[in-house]
């Protein structure tokens, strides 16, 4: 099977397609991250994007039903160097050929992903259309020229929950294993495209877990009387998800409040912050973040494509808690007079370390400090 | 936090002689950390005894002592010096230990000098280990069960416990020798018996056998403020079982879902902080059960280590350097990232390529020893080969071996073989397993089953699978299948019946070229600044060549025994002087342990195998004005012919005065020209023709094949019954070159000479006498520079006839002879136009970096033009020893020929001959004695000699000991000794006498195969029990010389800075 990436500025990938046969258009990025693809497969935020992996061998260790962050992939494609056929690790299930088709998603194997990643590191993230259903490179065009893009659209409604529920399953370990204390925090959770592990880790935390759609007012969340409110990772630009700020805004100083991502984006711009695109983002393992609190660095997972500008924030009510050693961009802040805080890289890991999981900790004070 | 300014002084202890378990890995390091602190303003004062390192070099520290590492020496210089600390972390298990002793004897608290970089308590917890074993319970990890035992009794009680098989593993020895698995009572008596003798606190460790588990490593980082990143992970092709050291490692991890390698990460990260490793890098071990994937922790060592270079080779993050700076007070966010520029070095490098390691071996030297991989390390170098899949980095790696296999084909191994026979060899763990591997999968056995019999990995089988099942479909069609396959074009070539040529022609005419990718240790997130390329098929080169004047340095690739360090150690000074001349310098080479293969050493590196195509490659890409074959041993020399005739610039010496020197036909008409003498000698291509020769010249004879490094296969031949399987042996690793016969010079002195020319100016480098006589290879025998036993006109006899020698054949840069004095009568035995061996030990003995003018001269400049044109005399004495690796090759004889057999070298400085040449024997771990018994006997030949010898020896007070013609000798001429019976003469015997610790050093020359064997017990009894011993009489004279002054004079310690004055 042919496989095919076209890219907005012309440039065309040609290798061997594998998973779906199908075709998709969405935001191209590059991740860092060596291990971890099904969770990355999973990611919701990755929702309209196609992900090329640095990493050049994937599909090594196969896929299972344990290490997934949402019921199905949401991105737009898959594209690697080499997938491998044959995987093996005892917690392999099916292939990643075979839960691609699964799930729909075409991916592309046998080009050379160093130049596209150079390529993407130099022109920033561009549109592109995957293809592995022998369509032609005219009607690619075509379609890729019809995709609007990323920005300025909300396309966290295309990912997020439609009803609320409640959420019970803790972290699990490689074996599956599992450590559940007594429910103790009545928390609602915003889903934007929520990562599962930040909800298992709630729950490992001691807290009762309510998810809601994006779209659930102030009021609605006010009313069940939580003891605190978490904002959720989920694809693309805040910007446009103005139902989220203003509720976000009506809910700080009434409930404490903690985001992660997108969650801290949105925080952001309910504070009164800017959101600006970066060129390529941030998607992999290995991110440096400096906590200007205990000048400790942690390793961080990050998949981000905006950013809250530093500088617009420096005349509100917040201090600014982390920042990325690589760019200086900004990593997390929190609120003075409210309490409310928020980072932009994911303390949930999965995939990736597990330095920054005492985020949920300080999370668990605040209530306490509340309550 | 900034730098401490509390220290001013910092003391490196190196690791000595390169052995097994201990390369050059540390040189890399060692001069990393050198480089780094003196470039902070710290004033550094070094220790190594090993001189062929680059961080000897007088300029890398302030004070450079090349002393024994012992902890008498070490506390003799720290008297002097007064250092602030001591880094112990950077000098392997030698250093480490070293510090150890100094700080458990006091001598740090009495000198009031600090550990940085890890203290005594860390260290302990991490190299004691029932003690690190509470430690990794205490956080919730688990070990594999085991248990500390000191005598019998205990290795009863414990084995119970673990069961069999039963891994044993004496405490504090490198590269875990004397580690066994014992499969049964009677083999776990042994290895525990062994074990506790070579420990040297006579303890040994039983451990639960986790054999075919899967087996990685993690390389961390930590700095003072707890920040703690993880370099690399390392996934072993081999299973557990096998040393790592001798294990195909693959990075990154390849098999583990992030789960699982996040709870590695973690348990790495809570290992690191619970042993207390304050600063610097770690690796830590863990064995992984494939069927559940339980994990242990198995070991970790609380320094840098030989993972710890392939880990910063593997990603480009320089471990050793950024742990120098963090030991001094700098955390990972305050240092750049070296390549990127402008992130820090606090992250986890993210790499876009798969990186394979192979081992190399030298068993065809060790042919009594079974060629079997255990615990205990037996490789003598690697290889690293980098490529964007494995299948290509696995194949890249093969060819980098240099053991002349270029693919996986079945013409290595004896493919007749029924599959039965088959999978007896694939449960063995042979060094060349995988030929095997591929032979099975060749015919189809399922992997299962070859996952069953190996453990090795089905991810493994199936890539190599993908590889063996390609063989066959190779046409010309599709090259480029093949080569992003990684199939090298000799063996495509072979494949498909054309000259290796033709096919490269064909190949770059069908557009399929190789290009070349970064290692920038951020998978392309962030533009790199340093031009570190590997090869691989596929679109986007990298290279960016410049336009500047630049030449291509050829490395030495893998070490083994006869080419290592040595040659390295020139590479890098040729980067170094084009660097000071304004010429770019691009190093190609393959060895991860190296210097050479460290992004700063050069201005470009391209880490690639060193052959033909992939030479070709990088000289096409690169176009350079020159390149320089002579300094990287054989291995660039054996390419000079091929490369030379596919238009590339050799600079230096030419490939046409390389042959003449090699080609012996060419060579005599040469001697004959210039009136000069060499020994009586033939060619011949088979057995018949050097019967003939034999005849005429009459024995002994020196056999050995051409073109070959390392004296392989070389061998003294008394009598016609021996000649027949010494010539077979010579013509199998000749390779239809002429097999080289010379008349023998029985009791000869043999001379090394290192000189330079510019084709017109000739200076001596140094002249080396050896220790030993003629017929010990040059590489296994210890010399002195000055001679300390030839006569003035002798030498200057000498001088002239290497500077005839030196014009004659136009050499352009360095030249080495090795001539052999009989009589007052010089002869000719050796030139080799190239970097020799020696290059780096009279470069340190006479402080003239003569690699580094070497290079220059080939460049074109000429020695006047560099102010080298006199010979440089020095007052004291420089003394070379050679190490050994028989202790880790159970089995085998320990007496010196011909083959060099040596992994290592050590250097010893006096004004007195007597204490340079102690020094030398001490730091090579040669004890020598003050008192005690001694024991001798000696061939006929050597009798006279001996009797001197025992006089001296008697009157400084030893009691002398001796076999019975020995003995019946030294009575004759008024030397009291006492009768020892032999072996073979009943009990007790001498053998018996040496493990009841009742001999302090052994002097045993023999000659005839019968003698040989009958006295084999007392040689390989006296090293398992680290008893001095001297195999040669003229060494035995050296040491008689050696003891005395060491009983009369004091050992005194000095930088080579100062000796330089």
């Amino acid at each position: 099977m042919k496989g095919i990436l076209l890219l907005e500025d012309g440039t065309c990938f040609r290798g061997c397609g594998f998973g779906a046969e199908d075709k998709k258009c969405g935001e191209v990025v590059f991740n860092t991250a060596m291990s971890g693809y099904q969770e990355i497969l999973t990611d919701p935020s990755y929702h309209e994007q196609i992900v090329t992996m640095t990493y050049p061998l994937i599909g090594n260790y196969g896929t299972n039903t344990l290490d997934v962050e949402s019921n199905k992939p949401y991105l737009s494609g898959f594209v690697v160097k080499e997938n491998c056929n044959f995987p093996s690790n005892w917690r392999n299930q099916i292939s990643l050929d075979d839960y691609l088709k699964k799930h729909n998603i075409p991916a592309l194997e046998d080009i050379d992903t160093r130049k596209l990643v150079m390529l993407l590191r130099q022109t920033g993230a561009m549109k592109g259309i995957i293809c592995t259903d022998g369509t032609s490179i005219k009607n690619l065009k075509d379609e890729l020229d019809k995709y609007p893009g990323l920005v300025d659209r909300d396309i966290v409604k295309n990912v997020c929950t439609k009803k609320s529920y409640t959420w019970d399953k803790p972290v699990e370990n490689e074996f599956g294993q599992t450590i559940k204390p007594q429910a103790k925090y009545n928390v609602i959770v915003f889903d934007y495209g929520i990562k599962q592990n930040i909800l298992r880790l709630l729950v490992s935390h001691g807290c009762k877990v309510t998810v809601v759609p994006a779209d659930t007012t102030a009021e609605e969340v006010l009313k069940q009387k939580p003891d605190g409110v978490f904002l959720s990772n989920g694809p693309g630009d805040p910007g446009p998800i103005s139902y989220a700020i203003e509720t976000i805004r009506k809910l700080l100083g009434k409930v404490p409040i903690f985001g992660i991502c997108l969650g801290h984006q949105l925080l952001g711009l309910a504070v009164g912050g800017d959101r600006f695109k970066l060129k390529f983002g941030h998607h992999g393992a290995n991110h440096p973040v400096k906590n200007l609190i205990t000048e400790k660095i942690e390793i961080t997972s990050q998949n981000h494509g905006f950013c809250i500008d530093p500088d617009s924030l420096l005349d509100k009510d917040v201090q600014i808690t982390h920042m990325n050693l690589n760019d200086n961009t900004l990593e997390g802040f929190r609120c003075k007079n409210v309490p409310a805080f928020a980072v932009q890289y994911h303390p949930e890991a999965s995939p990736g370390p597990h330095d920054s999981n005492y985020l949920f900790g300080e999370f668990i004070e605040l209530m306490d400090k509340v309550k | 936090m900034p730098k401490r300014t509390d220290i001013h002084k910092i003391m490196i202890i190196g690791s000595g002689p390169i052995v097994i378990g201990q390369g050059c890995e540390f040189d890399y390091s060692g001069a990393q950390a050198c480089k780094a602190l003196k470039k902070e303003g710290y004033q550094v004062i070094l220790v190594n005894s090993n001189p062929a390192t680059i961080m000897t070099d007088p300029e890398l520290a302030d004070h450079t002592y090349i002393e024994p590492i012992t902890p008498e020496m070490i506390e003799k210089i720290i008297k002097k010096e007064k250092p602030d600390c001591i880094l112990p972390t950077l000098g392997g298990q030698t250093g480490l230990n070293t510090a150890v002793a100094l700080a458990e004897s006091g001598v740090l608290k009495k000198y009031n000098v600090k550990l940085i970089g890890a203290n005594l308590a860390t260290i302990k917890k991490a190299e004691e280990r029932d003690r690190f074993k509470k430690i990794i319970l205490d956080i919730g990890l688990e070990v594999p069960k085991s248990g500390y035992v000191r005598n019998w009794e205990e290795a009863q009680k414990i084995v119970a416990q673990v069961g069999f098989p039963a891994i044993i593993r004496p405490s504090y020895t490198l590269g875990g020798t004397g580690g066994n698995v014992a499969y049964n009572a009677e083999e776990y008596k042994e290895f525990i018996h062994w074990g506790l003798n070579l420990s040297p606190k006579g303890e040994v460790l039983v451990e639960e056998s986790v054999l075919g588990w899967k087996e990685y490593e993690l390389e961390v980082m930590r700095d003072k403020k707890d920040n703690v990143v993880i370099v690399c992970s390392i996934e072993n092709l081999d299973p557990m079982g096998i040393h790592t050291g001798d294990s195909i490692t693959v990075a990154p991890a390849q098999t583990l879902t992030d789960k699982e390698y996040q709870t590695m990460r973690d348990a790495a990260l809570k290992i690191i902080r619970a042993i207390g490793v304050e600063t610097g890098g770690s690796n830590i071990q863990f064995a992984v059960n494939p069927q559940n994937g339980k994990m242990y922790v198995i070991e970790m060592n609380p320094r840098v280590s030989r993972s710890s270079s392939l880990a910063s080779k593997a990603t480009g993050f320089p471990i050793a350097k950024i742990a120098s700076l963090l030991a001094v007070g700098y955390t990972l966010d305050e240092i750049p990232n070296d390549i990127t520029k402008k992130t820090p070095a606090c992250f986890e490098p993210s790499i876009d390529y798969c990186v394979v390691k192979w081992p190399r071996f030298t068993f065809e030297k060790f042919p009594a020893t079974n060629p079997e991989l255990t615990i205990q390390m037996k490789s003598v170098g690697e290889a690293m080969a980098i490529g964007r899949t494995f299948k290509e980095a696995f194949q890249k790696a093969i060819r980098s071996l240099e053991i002349d296999r270029y693919s996986l084909d079945r013409k290595h191994i004896d493919s007749k073989i029924d599959n039965e026979r088959l999978k007896q060899i694939l449960r063995a763990n042979r060094w060349d397993k995988i030929w095997y591997v591929a032979e099975a999968l060749r015919r189809k056995l399922p992997i299962n089953e070859i996952y069953e019999l190996t453990k090795i990995d089905p991810w493994f089988l199936n890539n190599i699978d993908q590889i063996v099942q390609f063989e066959d479909k190779i046409s010309i069609k599709n090259l480029k299948q093949a080569k992003k396959l990684g199939f090298s074009d000799k063996y495509i070539a072979s494949k498909l019946n054309m000259p290796e040529t033709q096919l490269r022609k064909q190949r770059i005419a069908d557009g399929i070229c190789a290009v070349y990718k970064i290692v920038d240790t951020c998978g392309a997130e962030f533009e790199a600044n340093t031009p570190y390329l590997y090869s691989t098929y596929e679109d986007q080169c990298e290279a960016n060549p410049t336009k500047r004047k630049k030449v291509i340095i050829l490395g030495g690739g893998p070490n083994r025994i006869g080419q290592g360090i040595e040659f390295d150690y020139c590479c890098c000074h040729a980067a170094f002087a084009l660097k000071e001349i304004g010429i770019e310098s691009i190093m190609v080479n393959c060895n991860p342990e190296t210097v050479s293969t460290d992004y700063d050493t050069s201005d470009r590196l391209y880490f690639e195998p060193l052959t033909f195509e992939d030479v070709m490659n990088i000289v096409e890409k690169e176009k350079p004005d020159g390149v320089i074959v002579q300094f990287g041993g054989q291995t660039p020399l054996k390419l000079a012919n091929a490369l030379s005739k596919a238009g590339v610039k050799i600079i230096g010496t030419s490939p046409d005065s390389i042959d003449a020197a090699e080609d012996r036909k060419r060579f005599n008409k040469i001697v004959e020209k210039l009136k000069l003498n060499q020994p009586l000698s033939g060619t011949a291509m088979n057995y018949a023709q050097t019967v003939k020769i034999a005849r005429k010249l009459g024995y002994p004879l020196l056999i050995r094949p051409s073109f070959v490094l390392g004296g392989r296969a070389m061998q003294i031949v008394y009598d016609e019954t021996e000649l027949k399987s010494c010539v077979e042996n010579a013509i199998a690793v000749s390779d239809k070159h002429p097999i080289l016969i010379d008349k023998f010079l029985d009791d000869a002195a043999e001379l090394d000479v290192d000189a330079i020319s510019d084709g017109k100016t000739v200076v001596i480098g140094g002249i080396m006498e050896h220790i030993e006589e003629a017929g010990i290879h040059s590489g296994d025998s210890a010399c002195s520079l000055p001679p300390f036993s030839l006569s003035p006109a002798l030498i200057k006899e000498i001088k002239w006839q290497t500077k005839m020698l030196a014009l004659e054949l136009n050499v352009i840069g360095l030249m080495n002879i090795q001539f052999a004095v009989k009589d007052n009568q010089i002869y000719i035995l050796e030139v080799n136009p190239r970097a020799s061996r020696t290059v780096p030990f009279v470069s340190k003995a006479i402080g003239v970096p003569l690699a580094k003018l070497a290079a220059k001269v080939m460049a074109g400049k000429t020695l006047k033009e560099l102010g080298f044109t006199e010979e440089v005399h020095r007052s004291y004495y420089s003394v070379k020893e050679a190490v050994f690796p028989f202790l880790k090759f159970p089995g085998c004889d320990t007496l010196l020929g011909p083959e060099m057999l040596s992994t290592g070298e050590v250097m010893g400085l006096s004004d007195d001959f007597g204490i340079a040449y102690a020094k030398s024997q001490i730091a090579a771990g040669n004890n020598l004695p003050t008192g005690g018994n001694i024991f001798i006997s000696v061939k006929d030949a050597d009798k006279p000699k001996a009797v001197e010898i025992a006089k001296k020896l008697h009157q400084m007070g030893f009691k002398l000991l001796a076999t019975k013609g020995t003995c019946i000798e030294l009575i004759k001429n008024n030397v009291p000794s006492e009768f020892v019976l032999k072996m073979t003469e009943g009990r007790p015997h001498i053998v018996d006498l040496i493990i009841n610790n009742q001999i302090a050093m052994i002097i045993n020359t023999t000659v005839g195969k019968q003698t040989i064997k009958d006295s084999f017990a007392i040689r390989r009894t006296a090293l398992d029990r680290n008893v001095p011993y001297t195999t040669t009489i003229r060494g035995a004279a050296a040491v008689t010389k050696a003891i005395e002054s060491l009983k009369q004079k004091k050992t005194d310690v000095k930088p080579i800075q100062l000796y330089y004055k």
